[in-house]
């Protein structure tokens, strides 16, 4: 079923091997097989209903596949842990949907994301450190909300708050970042600054975007899986990929 | 970088909470001094039926704080909080049951009298350590405490929310009010328990009594308020708020959002068990009618119509509601049950963010209230 050779476990950060995850009868995947590198930065698309969020809720804990194996780091099984547990191991998510805590500050908003410490007891007596304080700064100053720290979140523009989301992302500091259509709604020139935002952030950690915008996906030039109907169906260079018949027909056949 | 926070510049960060803590100390000193000092005939002199109404209320503040605490900064809509209450409350009664020692009607030592009326010979297990009042303050929290930690461990962990967690807390306080009903259960079923005496020896009508539970319920929600504002100015408190908003969002974080419920819905059942504890040396009985429903359901209308989520709003809203009902139940008898519900659909309606989220004089800056 592999598009291509196994790599030895060992070196991937994220490992799928025949999952599959069905809604009430409907394969939203059927037996999915795809692996990242460490250190990659790899982009997902395909149509609309292809699987792809569905895949994130795999990985995250969100939903439990009905079979297949979900291997994080060469060696965790993530397909028997829970959300909470999964995003301490190093995985952080940015929803499709951007979801940030509306009646919080950009600021609080980033600190709760802090890396550290999730315990109840632990939080009650929490102070912040200047070196916690000065790694804020430096996300505000990432994601260009500096000017913001003080600004509700909820009264971000829509695509503020992708771009806080992605904040929280890295003040998480996981190994490995799933980011669903972090370009939705923003303007091109806010779509290409996202792009370079990924860039510069992939060259610490593993990182995974599924983007319907092609010039997104161009600026990111990395590798490209291409999902449909819950598999994959080509890998390869973005070029490569618009090239393939398949792909085509997937994309126009809707 | 955010300057740094003390105790008192948390304390003391909202012009509501500074209103509140120094009405309360003020009213802790100056009514108990009034009602004692001053001659009853002076324009100044507080009586002592009003002084111990406004314990009352008072205690009813606490208890509307501990809902405001899960209700307003963790989106937990406990409609059973009663029962935390109820069984703060039975625990105090039982060390008052005690004291009265021979002075019952049947004049049995051992024995409370609605004992001896069922012919029991033995003072059941669950009724030995309630002569010495440590025992019985501990137990004002344990059982409430232990109560909520078991339910909520099961609620939390399964993740229900929402309309479904708010049905099951009325279940629970519904079960607990059939239980207390039974003559069996040894709680002086549907009479409770009254005719309290003295209370460390004091006379409980007293009027110095009086006064000092009076005081002590002041100190009670002054201290009550301190605590909860610590705890949601914390990092936990914006923790709860997380979970409150976006619940599944927090999780993701890698919080488990059960845990952090778990905390803060026991310390909120122990609160309301010390607001019982409060409520019943001055009114004098407890029985199962505080586990009733609709007194849950009126708890979470007093914090509704007060404003949500800011703590002090809680306090004001009890106070003020339950002046009123004191106020209509002695005008008009029957029309109190509506009057509520005309004024909590009317609160819903023209003040959504309750009174203190609408009125300007409690402006703080910045409200952590959810929008809209
Ligand atoms: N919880 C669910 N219950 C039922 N069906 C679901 C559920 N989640 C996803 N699906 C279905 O599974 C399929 C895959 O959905 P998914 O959200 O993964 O697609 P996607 O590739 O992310 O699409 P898009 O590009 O529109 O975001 C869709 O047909 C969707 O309707
Ligand atoms: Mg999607």
């Amino acid at each position: 079923m592999n598009l291509h050779a196994s790599p030895s476990r060992r070196d991937t950060i994220l490992y799928l091997d025949g999952v599959s995850v069905s809604f009430d009868g409907f394969k939203a995947l059927n037996n999915l097989s795809f692996y990242v590198e460490v250190g990659e930065l790899r982009a997902i698309i395909g149509p609309n209903g292809a699987g792809k969020t569905t895949m994130m809720d795999v990985v995250t804990g969100k939903t439990r596949p009905d079979s297949g194996d979900v291997i994080f780091n060469g060696g965790t099984d993530l397909t028997k842990l829970d959300e909470a547990h999964i995003a301490n191991l190093g995985i952080g998510r940015k929803f499709q949907k951007p979801t940030v805590f509306e009646s919080q500050s950009v600021f609080e908003n980033l600190e709760l994301a802090l890396a550290g410490n999730r315990r109840v007891f632990q939080s009650l007596f929490f102070t912040l450190t200047s070196v916690q304080a000065q790694r804020i700064d430096e996300v505000l100053e990432t994601i260009r909300l500096t000017g913001d720290r003080a600004k509700q979140a909820g009264d971000l523009s829509h695509g503020q708050k992708q771009w806080l989301e992605i904040g929280m992302l890295l003040m998480q500091e996981p190994d490995l970042l799933l980011v669903d259509e972090p370009a939705a709604g923003m303007t091109d020139a806010e779509t290409m600054q996202t792009a370079e935002m990924l860039k510069r952030i992939a060259g610490d950690h593993s990182v995974i975007v599924v983007e319907h915008d092609m010039s997104f996906i161009r600026a990111l030039g990395c590798r490209v899986t291409v999902l449909n109907e819950g598999s994959v169906l080509a890998e390869g260079s973005l070029d490569a990929m618009q090239a393939d018949e398949r792909v085509i027909e997937s994309y126009l056949g809707r | 970088m955010a300057p740094k926070r003390n105790f008192l510049s948390i304390v003391l960060a909202e012009t509501g909470g500074r209103v509140l803590l120094g009405l309360l100390l003020a009213a802790a000193i100056l009514v108990p001094a009034s009602n004692l000092l001053l001659p009853e005939g002076s324009f100044l002199h507080v009586p002592t039926y009003i002084v111990t109404l406004m314990g009352k209320y008072l205690a009813f503040a606490l208890l509307a704080l501990s809902v405001d605490l899960i209700w307003g900064y963790a989106g937990i809509l406990s409609l059973g909080h009663g029962a935390f209450f109820a069984l703060g409350g039975y625990a105090m009664g039982m060390y008052l049951m005690r004291q009265i020692g021979d002075r019952g009607v049947y004049g049995n030592a051992e024995l409370p009298d609605f004992m001896v009326f069922l012919n029991w010979t033995e003072l059941p297990w669950y009724w030995h350590g309630f002569d010495a009042f440590p025992f019985a303050l501990v137990m004002v929290v344990a059982v409430p405490g232990a109560l909520a930690l078991v339910f909520g461990w099961f609620a939390f962990r399964s993740r229900v929310t929402g309309v479904y967690l708010s049905i099951i807390t009325q279940a629970m306080t519904y079960a607990l009010l059939l239980a207390f009903f039974r003559n069996d259960m040894g709680f002086g079923g549907n009479n409770g328990l009254t005719d309290f005496k003295e209370i460390l020896g004091f006379n409980i009508q007293a009027q110095n009594t009086r006064a000092v539970l009076f005081s002590l319920s002041a100190l009670a929600v002054a201290g009550g308020y301190i605590m909860c504002k610590l705890i949601v100015s914390s990092r936990l408190g914006r923790v709860l708020i997380a979970i409150r908003d976006a619940e599944s969002r927090t999780r993701f974080l890698g919080y488990r959002a059960e845990y952090y419920k778990l905390f803060v819905f026991v310390v909120s059942a122990m609160l309301a068990g010390i607001a019982g504890a409060l409520y019943v040396p001055q009114v004098g009985i407890i029985n199962p009618s505080e586990f009733a429903p609709a007194v849950s359901i009126e708890i979470v209308i007093w914090v509704a119509i007060g404003g949500r989520g800011s703590l002090y709003g809680a306090v004001l809203g009890a106070i003020l509601v339950n002046y009123a009902k004191t106020y209509l139940t002695g005008a008009m008898p029957d029309a109190w049950l509506f009057a509520l519900g005309a004024l909590f659909i009317a609160s819903t309606i023209f003040l959504p963010k309750g009174i203190v989220g609408t009125l300007p004089a409690f402006g703080t800056g910045k409200r952590r209230g959810q929008k809209s």
